[in-house]
């Protein structure tokens, strides 16, 4: 033991002298890393970093800096999202031998139903399989009983655990550079330790994120946005009836509302809203909005049990990495509006696949892991003009009869192809690249498909029709 | 209902040999058989699989059939994979194909390790036969 532990010494003395010769920075036996968070993006990194390094027979230890404790209830055990891992996603850590196991899936989600003003439509995965997770970050709400369930961000810190990280249950309040480069992260009790690779994975929600004005100057942090996330205690059996297994997602015509979603959960469904300066005000419109309240038994919505307002990434980081320094999850690069857990994965992944196989300089972060966070970004850009034909959905009424009656017909007709039920899937999802969708749209059946529903959706004996058939229920 | 994949009750098959798959599957619950058939003989057993197993990683790889059939030995949940988003990620992170090689080398040690105790048995039994033909030849 002690002269293997000697000659992790030797070749880390060996390893540093070679470093300082040539002026390459790579992690060799006995390199320590930390981690700043320990929510998916850290957990992530950690994981594949220990994974990749085991591989190829390097030792390295890896230190996770998570205070919280995400087995208690309510805010102090959660990290403020949505919930939802997207359905690439689950089959991605399937692939990668990480099966959610089904004390951590709150509710298998398999379709998705579609609220508007002109009606509702669901959209089923082609498959009739459930491929969506809604998961807690932590473990509940306020006001649940601590469940019998895992909150996803556990599951993922313990498997990270068990590859051999080590959870230090210290809060990181400031970060030096050593004479010789490396970082040092130091904790209100004034506690300190050198690493030689530091992973910045705190989320856009933590003060972690400005301590960087110093050893990393260069780096600019992302432009957030807030959001809303509710959670309301409506019973197992109501959610069952009300929710089912679909995630209920609106198309309203509400100022400032980019995107709202609830998301059936165990004895709680969580609600979502996205847009501009969200407030209290547009969450109070929304709520009280018909095509919402119908989702509630008895078309009454309840208090939530908890709420809060958090932020995400919408404008990526400047710059998210510097010599022996790097940004994963939405401290660097996200995804527009959805699948943050996913973009926490894609990049941590990245980040762990350079640290390991390339380098820890910047230049290296530059080469192997900027192109993730680029190809991440240029999906963003279209996405923007995705969610620009949202809001002229959200805004026409004209618009939401073609879609809706497009998408119910290719739901109700097995073996067509679902031009517009495969793009709201992809858009909604999160599951497919903006790209991939703004590319399926161009296929001609798409647009002459369109026109055609628009213009039978807006006849006007169909409305009449369709009025007196509202008007008999 | 929390729970990913689709349930599968005990005896029913998931892939079936000869199919066209365009997918892999993640077991996330319960036992699974696979079996190989041949025509006019009956079945073998080659294999059975367990939580977090993953099988039909051929027809991803390979634009072949399905070799064998797979059936669940008690009530299993399976997460299918879509080979399109497998493939493409793989170009995008080679890496994510690294569980499937290591599980594909386990599976080519265990048949070659399961290979060689055959034919050692085979060995066996042909020296003790050889043994009983020379003693009776003596006698």
């Amino acid at each position: 033991m002690t002269s293997s532990r000697g000659n992790v010494d030797l070749a880390r003395h060996l390893a540093l002298a070679f470093e300082a010769e040539v002026g390459r920075l790579a992690l060799s036996d006995g390199s320590r890393i930390g981690v700043i968070g320990g929510g998916p993006a850290g957990s992530f990194f950690s994981y594949f970093l220990l994974k990749m390094a085991e591989s190829i027979g390097l030792n390295v230890a890896v230190d996770i800096y998570e205070p919280r404790l995400f087995d208690h209830v309510g805010p102090a055990g959660c990290n403020h999202c949505g919930g939802i891992v997207s359905e690439s996603l689950v089959q991605l850590l399937a692939a990668e031998g990480i099966n959610l196991p089904s004390t951590v899936v709150q509710r298998g989600i398999d379709s998705y139903m579609l609220h508007m003003d002109v009606g509702d439509v669901r959209i089923d995965t082609p498959l009739h399989e459930k491929r969506i997770a809604a998961v807690f970050r932590g473990n509940g709400p306020r006001e649940s009983r601590p469940i019998d369930a895992t909150g996803f961000d556990r599951y993922l810190l313990e498997t990270a655990s068990s590859v051999g990280a080590k959870v230090v249950r210290k809060l990181v309040s400031n970060v030096r550079k050593e004479e010789d480069g490396r970082p040092r992260l130091v904790s209100p009790d004034g506690s300190s330790a050198v690493y030689d690779l530091v992973a910045v994975a705190s989320g856009v929600n933590s003060h972690a994120l400005h301590l960087f004005g110093k050893t990393a100057p260069d780096y600019v942090c992302p432009r957030s946005l807030r959001t809303f996330i509710g959670e309301f205690h409506l019973g197992r059996e109501v959610i069952e009836k009300c929710l089912g297994t679909s995630m209920h997602v609106f198309l309203l015509d509400l100022p400032r509302l980019e995107f709202a979603a609830i998301i059936p959960k165990g004895d709680f469904a969580t609600l979502c809203i996205l847009g501009e300066g969200v407030d209290e005000q547009l969450v109070q419109s929304f709520l009280s909005a018909p095509e919402v309240k119908r989702c509630f038994p008895g078309s009454v919505v309840p208090l939530p049990a908890c709420h809060c307002f958090p932020r995400v990434n919408v404008v990526t980081a400047v710059r998210p990495f510097a010599d022996r320094m790097v940004w994963v999850g939405d401290s660097g690069t996200a995804r527009l509006y959805k699948d943050g857990i996913g973009s926490a994965y894609r990049t941590a992944k990245a980040a762990a696949k350079t640290a390991v196989f390339q380098g820890i300089s910047a230049e290296d972060f530059r080469k192997s892991f900027w192109p993730t966070c680029s190809k991440i970004n240029f999906d963003n850009s279209i996405a923007t003009v995705i969610f620009a034909a949202t809001h002229l959905i959200q805004k026409g009424r004209f618009l939401r009869r073609g879609v809706l009656r497009m998408t119910a017909n290719e739901q109700s007709q097995e073996g067509t192809r679902r031009h517009m039920s495969s793009a709201l899937w992809d858009v909604f999802t999160g599951s497919a690249p903006y790209k991939e969708v703004l590319l399926r749209s161009f296929h001609p059946g798409f647009p002459l498909m369109l026109l055609w529903n628009l213009v039978v959706g807006n006849l006007p004996f169909k409305k009449a029709r369709r009025m007196a058939r509202e008007s008999r229920e | 209902m929390s729970s990913l994949g689709k349930t599968y009750k005990e005896g029913e098959i998931v892939v079936r040999q000869g199919e066209v798959g365009d997918c892999l599957f993640a077991i996330q619950e319960g036992k699974l058989e696979v079996v190989k058939e041949h025509k006019g003989r009956p079945e073998v057993r080659i294999a059975i699989l367990d939580k977090g197993d993953i099988f039909g990683e051929m027809a991803i790889f390979e634009q072949q059939v399905r070799s064998a059939t797979v059936r669940a030995l008690t009530e299993a949940r399976v997460l299918t994979v879509d080979k399109r988003t497998f493939i493409r990620r793989v170009q995008e992170d080679p890496t994510l194909a690294f569980n499937l090689v290591r599980m594909m080398s386990h599976r080519i040690r265990s048949m070659s390790d399961q290979a060689g105790e055959k034919r050692n048995r085979g060995d066996r039994r042909k020296t003790r036969d050889r043994r009983q033909k020379n003693d009776r030849r003596v006698d």
